[in-house]
């Protein structure tokens, strides 16, 4: 008996010692400057002004995780960084939002939108499981976010999304858009497994947005209109839209994979013609793409060999030339072009 | 001790059943000890595994929903096997000790698990290792308790398992806390539980042998089904097929709850803390609660709290007290069925195959919960979320009626149907 308690406590001992040499290692790294040229912001809940690309620093130290930004004319610039830690995070001129996972002895996940001028919380929003997308309409009238829904051992429902639209502008609750009429191939879908998931909005339109709607191991473009609350498909194969500047194109990500695991590249599609351009970034890209302007498009990859760690990448929307990193340490980009 | 309840149930003299209702054998205890550090080691990881995957791994959660189906499916298969070879063998402790074995052994490949498929293998083996350890663990709970006291072994034991399921987490979330990319740590502390409880299973369990103590033979033939054919057994696994088939899952009940109260929504991912904290305050005295007025009643009174939380969700009202009252019920029928049902089997199996029995009954109760959740899923998009929940509430009557008819016969019965010999006293 005296030898089974003294073994336990030995195996006990031997992983809080693990934990706590872990624990040390992580400190002195936290400590440590992140070894990318960066500016602390004063007053960190604004953030810098001026078109510039906002995004989550993910450079190992003690800037990981918060939100950041460069300046549009010099994206490998110094960077400015703010206190604001977010999993997930996208930015207008006007406001902020911010998913983020509030680790604790209890771990929760909120969505939250911030006033950029004041640095208010205009609303704050409980997910049910891991942050995944969200995007603020250019006109700042609507917010959408997506979440998993995860989180516990018993809730076993299997791959599941939750993607709420909230209308800044009249304080409008879409709620979770699931519920919206979903139409493929011309037909009401009502199979079980569906799940929609990344928003993007349409520029100039308060009604119109696109995500990926999923049923049945296939994904699908679609179109959602929210007066009527419906989703229409447009394409088939295609996930995490978004919308060009100028609203005549989509660019997404397509499953190559013939297996079942998947393997993502970058399509761009014509709305007018439905014609399709394979990117020719070869990489597994599981990313909602950016537009950094009308002819160019950012998206977020692991850097090799740290995880956690994120760059930001560049290339041509029409297909031509080849990838090229824009910017590094950094993940979930954000244009503000005014 | 010659020890034969069939004449004693509810009319039992109170002084003579109090003090058999305090003795729980230690051999249960230190098994509820080995569930419950077991629990924390791997509640602590599956609690993580979706951070880890998508945050830390950079991998998609579609394969992550991969992983969970694998997670939940693969033990019933190697179920019935586990039952099997502990009924034959007569050695549940081994057998167990081998699940448990297996699972730890698949915490020291996670430590060095890079890529999905890696991932998927560990948490595929630490299944397997889950799926053979549960009926041999059951048989020796039930091997090392008294017939009168069944109930409350199996609550005993249920109590410590779900202490463990939720520490697990919440440990693995401090972790995290205090160091955000831990998950390594948590894997070693994982291992280090998983380890403590083989240990403890390995040296201080008593290795008991239910068919030799009970001066019956073991079992020594290939599986077969007639085995299986004992007075009541037919009619109590058609009744917990039926029963599983109403039970949709806690992840839908929550759903449900996220849509109707913004508590449960701000909440959700700890909503199954919640059902589990109340599962373990009640394991023990519904167990005991069991052993006074018959497993089998009690065991419907659970589905009993099931169809009204199912009632409660289609209320028209939100807010913290549905939320809080769902729960309960929630815990209550974990309470009442879980621990439960193990003992009801028990009761009607005879040493040599008590193992397969409970094997058996589980195994029906998990493949009928499968088949409801994914049905309730049509359901829910084809008729929405409140008649969904309307049918199957309507659905629990009627399997409550039927369960009803089909247990009849041993609702009150107390006693095992086969008497046991007096080496069995310890």
């Amino acid at each position: 008996m005296i030898a089974v308690i003294t073994a336990c406590a030995l195996v006990l001992g031997g992983a809080v010692s693990y934990g706590m040499v872990a624990f040390a290692a992580y400190q002195k790294q936290q400590s440590a400057p992140s070894g990318v040229a960066a500016t602390h912001e004063a007053d960190a809940k604004t953030g810098a002004a001026g078109p510039r690309i906002v995004f989550r620093d993910t450079a190992p130290g003690e800037d990981y995780g918060r939100v950041a930004s460069v300046p549009l004319s010099d994206p490998k610039g110094t960077r400015t960084v703010t206190s604001l830690v977010c999993d997930r995070v996208y930015e207008t001129e006007k406001y902020e939002s911010c998913l983020q996972t509030d680790a604790g002895v209890v771990t929760t996940y909120t969505a939250t939108l911030f006033d950029r001028a004041s640095g208010d919380v205009v609303k704050k929003w409980g997910l049910p499981g891991l942050p995944s997308r969200t995007r603020i309409s250019h006109d700042d009238k609507l917010v959408a976010f997506t979440s998993f829904v995860t989180g516990s051992a018993y809730a076993t429902v299997g791959f599941s999304t939750a993607t709420d639209i909230y209308s800044i502008a009249d304080g409008h609750d879409y709620g979770n858009i699931e519920q919206f009429t979903l139409y493929l191939d011309g037909k009401v879908n009502t199979a079980a497994d569906r799940n929609i998931w990344g928003v993007t909005f349409v520029p100039g339109d308060d009604d119109a947005f696109f995500a990926t709607a999923a049923t049945d191991g296939n994904t699908y473009l679609v179109r959602g209109s929210l007066s009527a609350r419906t989703l229409t498909e447009v394409h088939e194969t295609a996930e995490c839209p978004s919308v060009s500047p100028d609203g005549t194109r989509v660019a997404f990500k397509v499953n190559i994979s013939k297996t079942s695991t998947a393997y993502w590249s970058v399509a761009v599609m014509d709305l007018a013609t439905g014609k399709v351009t394979m990117m020719p970034d070869k990489r597994d890209i599981d990313d909602q793409v950016e537009w950094l302007d009308d002819s160019t498009l950012l998206y977020g990859l692991p850097r090799a060999g740290t995880p956690g760690d994120y760059d930001i990448w560049e290339t041509a929307s029409d297909g031509s030339g080849s990838p090229s990193l824009l910017i590094p340490h950094a993940w979930s980009p954000a244009v503000i072009t005014q | 001790m010659y020890i034969t309840l069939s004449d004693r149930g509810a009319k039992a003299d109170p002084a003579q059943k109090g003090r058999v209702a305090t003795r729980v054998s230690s051999t249960v205890i230190a098994m509820g000890i080995v569930s419950m550090f077991t629990d924390i080691s791997s509640e602590s990881v599956s609690a993580v595994l979706p951070l880890y995957i998508t945050a830390a791994m950079g991998m998609s959660t579609i394969a992550y929903g991969f992983i969970d189906g694998l997670y939940q499916g693969v033990s019933a298969v190697v179920r019935i096997g586990g039952g099997w070879a502990a009924d034959r063998s007569d050695q549940p402790k081994w057998v167990a000790f081998l699940g448990y074995g297996l699972s730890a052994v698949a915490r020291v490949w996670l430590l060095f698990a890079t890529g999905f498929g890696a991932v998927a293998t560990v948490v595929a083996v630490d299944r397997i290792g889950k799926g053979i350890r549960t009926a041999p663990r059951d048989a020796l709970i039930t091997a090392s308790s008294r017939p009168d006291n069944l109930g409350r072994s199996f609550g005993v034991h249920r109590m410590l398992d779900t202490v463990g399921a939720a520490i697990g987490p919440l440990l693995a979330f401090v972790i995290l806390w205090v160091l955000p990319n831990g998950y390594r740590a948590i894997f070693v502390l994982s291992l280090a539980f998983a380890i403590i409880g083989v240990l403890i299973l390995g040296v201080i369990v008593r290795n008991g042998h239910p068919a030799r103590e009970a001066g019956r033979r073991p079992a020594r033939r290939l599986w077969n089904v007639k085995d299986l054919r004992l007075p009541g057994m037919p009619r109590l696994l058609v009744a917990t097929g039926a029963l599983g088939l109403i039970t949709v899952g806690d992840g839908f009940i929550y759903l449900v709850l996220q849509a109707r109260s913004s508590f449960a929504a701000e909440w959700f991912p700890l909503l199954y803390v919640g059902t589990n904290v109340v599962f373990l305050a009640l394991a023990i005295p519904l167990g005991r609660w069991a052993d006074r007025i018959g497993r089998g009643r009690v065991f419907l009174f659970g589905h009993v709290a099931l169809l009204v939380c199912y009632l409660v969700t289609t209320i028209p009202v939100g807010g913290i007290a549905i939320t809080l009252l769902c729960l309960a019920l929630l815990g209550a029928f974990y309470a009442a069925t879980d621990g439960v049902l193990s003992a009801l089997t028990a009761q009607l199996t005879p040493p040599e195959s008590t193992a397969s029995g409970i094997a058996a009954t589980q195994t029906v109760t998990a493949i009928a919960r499968l088949i409801a959740s994914t049905g309730f899923g049509v359901l829910w998009f084809a008729l929405g979320r409140q008649h969904a929940m309307e049918l199957v509430a309507g659905l629990a009557v009627i399997a409550l009626i039927a369960s009803l008819v089909l247990l009849r016969p041993m609702l009150g019965v107390l006693h095992r149907s086969v008497e046991l010999s007096p080496e069995f006293d310890e």
